[in-house]
Parts: C-alpha cells; sequence; structure tokens
C-alpha cells in the first residue's frame, strides 16, 4: 500500500519534470522563431540543418536569435539554481543571489569599469563576473570569521551588499558617464548577447548545475540544522561555503552576459517548490528547466510587447515577478487555516 | 560504552565544562540531570565532538573518539538535539536521511537503505506516514519521525536532548519506553531529562551536572537523594512507596 502510494508520487514527479522541460523547450522555439520578423518552424529545422550560411533567416537565426535563446536559457538556469541553493542552505525562503553580495559585487565592477573607460562587452562581462565572485568570497569570510552560522551569513551579506552599493552610487555619482554606460547592465537583459561572451559562461553555468545535481543529498542534510547535519556526518562549514561558492559561480556567469536579472533567483525557486516539492534531487533540475523558460518567455515578452521597441527583460522581469510573487503570498494566506 | 575524562568545553573564550568524569554503559539509559545553565547540552554536544572548543578524552569502547572522522562518529553515534527544525520534507525522505552516514560519493541511497529506514519507521509505528509532509505531523509524530530517524543510522549509542520537552504525558510514555527496549537490545541510550518521576523510572544511570562539574553520579535513586541534588535544585524530592514501585514527588 505504502510503496504504490510512493511509486505514484514518484511518477508524478517524474511527469512534472518532463512538463518542466517541453516547457523550456515550448519557450525556447517560440523566443527563436517569434520577433521582429517571425520564423515558422519547418524554417527554423531547415535553417538548423543548413548551418548559417543560408538564406537571410538562417543567418538571423543563428547569429541572433540562437545565441540570444541560449543565453535566456542559461541565465534563468543559473540564477534560478543559485537562488535555490542559497535558499537551501541558508534555510531562507527570501535568500537570493543577491542576499550574498552577487549583484552589489557585480555592480560595482561594472560601475568601476566604465568610470575607467574600459566599455567593451568583454570587459563588462569579466568585470561582473569577477566582481561578484569577490562580493561572495568577503561575505563568506566575513560569515566564518565570526561563527559561520545561517544568519551570520546572511547579516555579513547585508553588511557587504550595503558597503559595496555606497561605493557603487558614489563612482556613479563622481563619474557621470559611468552610470549611463552601465545602465544596460543594472537593468538586465539580452539585446547585446553574442556566442563568444556566452559560450564560457554557459561552461560554468553547465558544470556548476552538473556539481551541485551530485551534491543534492548534502543541500537536504544541510537544511536539517546545523547539529543534526554534523551528527550525520556532514562537515558543515565547509558544505555550506563550498555550496555557496557554487551558488556565486553561477549567478555570477549569468549576470556577466545577462546583467543584473533580480527575481528570477527569488521567484523561481519558490514557484519550483510549490510544485514538485523541497526535495533537491528534483527541485534543482526543475528550478533549471523552469527558470531558462520563464526568462525565455519574459524576453519574448519583452520583445513582443512594444515592438519594434524593445523593454530590457530584466525591467519586465520586475512588472510581472513583482505581482504574482505578492498574488502568491496572499494565495497562501487565503489556504492557511 | 562512552567513558570522559576532564572534559573542558569553552565557548567565546569562557569555559563552561570545567573537567567533566563520567561513564555511560552499554544496554542501559543514562540520564544527565542538572537545573537550567548546568552544561548539559553543552556535554553532550561536547562528547560528540560538535562544540569547537574542547579538551579532555573521550572513549567510545576504548576508542578515542578525536581519532574518529565526523562520518564514523556518525555511524557509531546517532543524536537528536534539543532544537529540531521542521523540515519542509516528508516523514519517510527525512528517516532516510540518516543513512546518510553510510554513503560515499557520489551518494545514492541504496536498496539496503530504504530498507532499514521503512523499518525504523514501522518500529517507531509511522508507517503510514511515509508520504506525510513533516510539518503535517503533531509534535509526538515529529519526535517519533526523528527517532526513526536516528534508529535508521543504526548506531550503538543514541543521545538525546531533553527528548520528552514539549510531548504530552502519553507521548513523553511511549518515548521513554521506546528508549528502553533500545537499551535492553544492548544501545547506550543517553538523554537529558528534567522529570525527576521519569528519571526514577527509566533511568539505570544518572548524572548530576551543575555549573559545568558533575556533582554526583550512579543509580537514579542513589542521585535523586542526594544531597547534592538539593544543592543544585534547591528543592529536596520526596519517596513513598506504591505497588508498582518507588516514587518521587517535588513539593511547590
Amino acid at each position: 500500500m505504502t510503496n504504490s502510494k510512493s511509486s505514484s508520487t514518484a511518477d508524478k514527479r517524474g511527469w512534472m519534470l518532463i512538463s518542466a522541460a517541453a516547457f523550456a523547450a515550448a519557450a525556447a522555439i517560440m523566443n527563436i522563431c517569434l520577433g521582429a520578423s517571425s520564423v515558422t518552424l519547418p524554417q527554423l529545422i531547415r535553417a538548423l540543418i543548413s548551418g548559417p550560411d543560408g538564406t537571410a533567416a538562417a543567418r538571423i537565426l543563428w547569429y541572433v536569435r540562437l545565441p540570444r535563446t541560449a543565453a535566456c536559457l542559461m541565465a534563468g538556469a543559473g540564477l534560478a539554481v543559485s537562488g535555490a541553493v542559497i535558499q537551501k542552505v541558508l534555510a531562507n525562503n527570501l535568500a537570493s543571489p543577491g542576499i550574498i553580495g552577487i549583484n552589489a559585487g557585480a555592480g560595482l565592477a561594472v560601475a568601476t569599469c566604465c568610470a575607467v573607460g574600459a566599455y567593451s562587452a568583454w570587459a563588462v562581462a569579466g568585470t561582473s563576473f569577477l566582481g561578484a565572485m569577490a562580493a561572495t568570497f568577503i561575505v563568506v569570510t566575513v560569515a566564518r570569521k565570526s561563527s559561520a552560522s545561517r544568519s551570520t551569513v546572511v547579516l555579513s551579506g547585508v553588511a557587504v551588499t550595503a558597503c559595496l552599493n555606497a561605493v557603487t552610487q558614489t563612482i556613479i555619482t563622481v563619474f557621470p558617464d559611468a552610470a549611463l554606460a552601465s545602465v544596460d547592465f543594472r537593468v538586465g537583459g539580452f539585446s547585446s548577447v553574442n556566442q563568444s561572451r556566452l559560450l564560457p559562461a554557459s561552461i560554468l553555468i553547465l558544470a556548476g548545475i552538473a556539481v551541485i545535481i551530485t551534491l543534492t543529498n548534502e543541500l537536504d542534510i544541510l537544511s536539517l540544522g546545523d547539529d543534526t547535519a554534523q551528527s550525520l556526518g556532514l562537515r558543515v562549514t565547509r558544505t555550506r561555503n563550498g555550496m555557496l561558492t557554487l551558488a556565486a559561480l553561477l549567478a555570477g556567469a549569468s549576470v556577466s552576459f545577462a546583467g543584473i536579472l533580480g527575481f528570477v533567483g527569488l521567484i523561481v525557486p519558490h514557484i519550483a517548490r510549490r510544485i514538485i516539492g523541497n526535495e533537491s534531487a528534483r527541485l534543482i533540475p526543475f528550478c533549471a528547466l523552469l527558470g531558462g523558460g520563464f526568462v525565455a518567455v519574459c524576453d519574448l515578452a519583452a520583445r513582443m510587447i512594444f515592438a519594434p521597441y524593445e523593454l530590457p527583460a530584466g525591467i519586465l522581469m520586475s512588472f510581472l515577478g513583482g505581482p504574482f510573487f505578492i498574488w502568491i503570498l496572499l494565495r497562501r494566506k487565503e489556504h492557511q487555516p | 560504552m562512552i567513558t570522559v575524562q576532564d572534559l573542558r568545553a569553552s565557548y567565546e573564550g569562557e569555559e563552561i565544562l570545567h573537567g567533566i568524569n563520567a561513564s555511560f554503559p552499554e544496554g542501559k539509559i543514562s540520564a544527565i540531570i542538572g537545573p537550567n545553565g548546568s552544561g548539559k547540552s553543552t556535554a553532550i554536544r561536547s562528547i560528540l565532538r560538535l562544540m569547537p572548543d574542547i579538551s579532555g578524552s573521550i572513549l567510545l569502547d576504548g576508542e578515542d573518539m578525536g581519532r574518529l572522522t565526523r562520518q564514523e562518529i556518525a555511524r557509531r553515534i546517532a543524536y537528536l538535539p534539543q532544537s529540531r527544525s521542521v523540515p519542509d520534507v516528508t516523514v519517510g525522505r527525512l528517516v532516510l536521511q540518516g543513512r546518510f552516514p553510510y554513503l560515499s560519493y557520489p551518494r545514492h541511497y541504496r536498496r539496503e537503505d530504504h530498507e532499514k529506514a521503512d523499518q525504523a519507521l514501522e518500529w517507531v509505528g509511522l508507517s503510514g506516514f511515509s508520504e506525510r509532509k513533516m510539518e503535517n505531523l503533531s509534535g509526538g509524530q515529529r519526535q517519533k519521525a526523528y527517532l526513526a530517524m536516528a534508529l535508521a543510522q543504526d548506531t550503538d549509542v543514541i543521545m538525546m536532548d531533553e527528548p520528552t520537552t514539549f510531548l504530552d504525558i502519553k507521548n513523553q510514555l511511549d518515548l521513554l519506553d521506546r528508549s528502553r527496549i533500545l537499551a535492553g537490545s544492548g544501545k547506550t541510550v543517553i538523554m537529558i531529562l528534567h522529570d525527576f518521576e521519569a528519571v526514577l523510572h527509566y533511568a539505570d544511570h544518572v548524572v548530576l551536572l551543575c555549573d559545568g562539574r558533575v556533582m554526583t553520579s550512579g543509580s537514579a535513586e542513589k542521585v535523586l537523594r542526594s544531597k547534592e541534588l538539593t544543592e543544585a535544585f534547591g528543592v529536596t524530592p520526596g519517596f513513598y512507596e506504591a505497588e508498582d514501585g518507588l516514587h518521587c514527588y517535588v513539593k511547590g
């Protein structure tokens, strides 16, 4: 009786993972095919077979739409998995990559980069990644020097973020050109993505997600609390810091080409948990698929709503994500006794 | 059998345990008692090497625990901490996680792990609750689920920090009865208790702590009748004989 119930739950969760994969695939195909010049599915298939040297449509697909869609999928997957890991590690459902200094570190690095006149896409991507990682390193080091507990990491993140944002605002005030040059990065979007920037970040994101998937049992043990986790044989501080570093790697690689997309790392793990539960072995791949599909849909909407003008995807995500999140919170309250 | 010699523990530079000497025999229930702030939880956490700054000798079946890895300790001692979170997982999953110390990398739970977890769930009477979320259980059921997780860990020693706190009387007795069965099967059961009546009925061996020092130890009746207990708690328990044996009470 128990076994049949367990297997039916497992089947249901399996179907949910398949559905998430189908959603991500459908969102990707729509993102590729729809836009200022639409492409039909047969044209897409022909272009994929013939390569980029065929028709104008094939060139648009290979050089514009495919990198952009891949960027949406990668950024969405990276940020959503990063958010899920951070929320689990800190046992705080309001945590997101921003809480460990990712956005503040990347923002400061890009503002500095622009202030010294390094406007190239590679400079922005490289420094934003390094800035995000450096900020996380400071947050984790400060936390480790005190007690390395969950709350210390959060408090350390808040303090470091405040300091870095203050420096960023100072730079922007002193160098107004830096504010203008970094505005695309700060709102987030995919209009300037290209293959060469995307490739190294994608390798990092895919490798990071693969490593996290092998560590999902550790993530679950960690969320039982420090004493229980240690008594089960887990080296808590090392695992927590390692997980936060992996989460920073994913988010840092994502913001390096997509800019700051604040809501994905917070809202997607929430939705994913409600659909598939909190068990990391299913939650992490589900987040990756849902996050990728969500960002691809947002990017498509950002291109279509005011066509031929294009909204940055980051702004649209906040427009959609904020009310949706409020709706989730209100709905939860209605269901509480 | 756990033997502790001159165990000292400090937190933020302040010494909390001042050289504890005690032993916890196998196949028995050992109770650690003492007033609030006497160092009971610190003593258990120190024995498990969860405290960062400890010194002294802790022997597990004669083997120095300082030489064991965290994973090796987890295979020999299970621990139910005082403040247990209510994780967002199913009961079955929680209990399965008791098998974590036995997994090698990459960690996948094997058939044997699932079988042990199922047996533990059945033993505590929660076999029908496998798919239920922990947050949807009562306090007593959650305690049983955590006990099942400790059993799935399949260790010789089980340490419990105030396991009866927040439980109603029926669930308290149920947990203590199960602990007695576990001790009867040869396990070393160590628990922190506050209720003198429960100590008298269930503990085979008692260690009284006060201000980070062992005041006295021995049989439950000996410790409960000792002047050290009166000094530590500021109360003197009374005793009376009934048909089912000796009972104790404390006047308000």
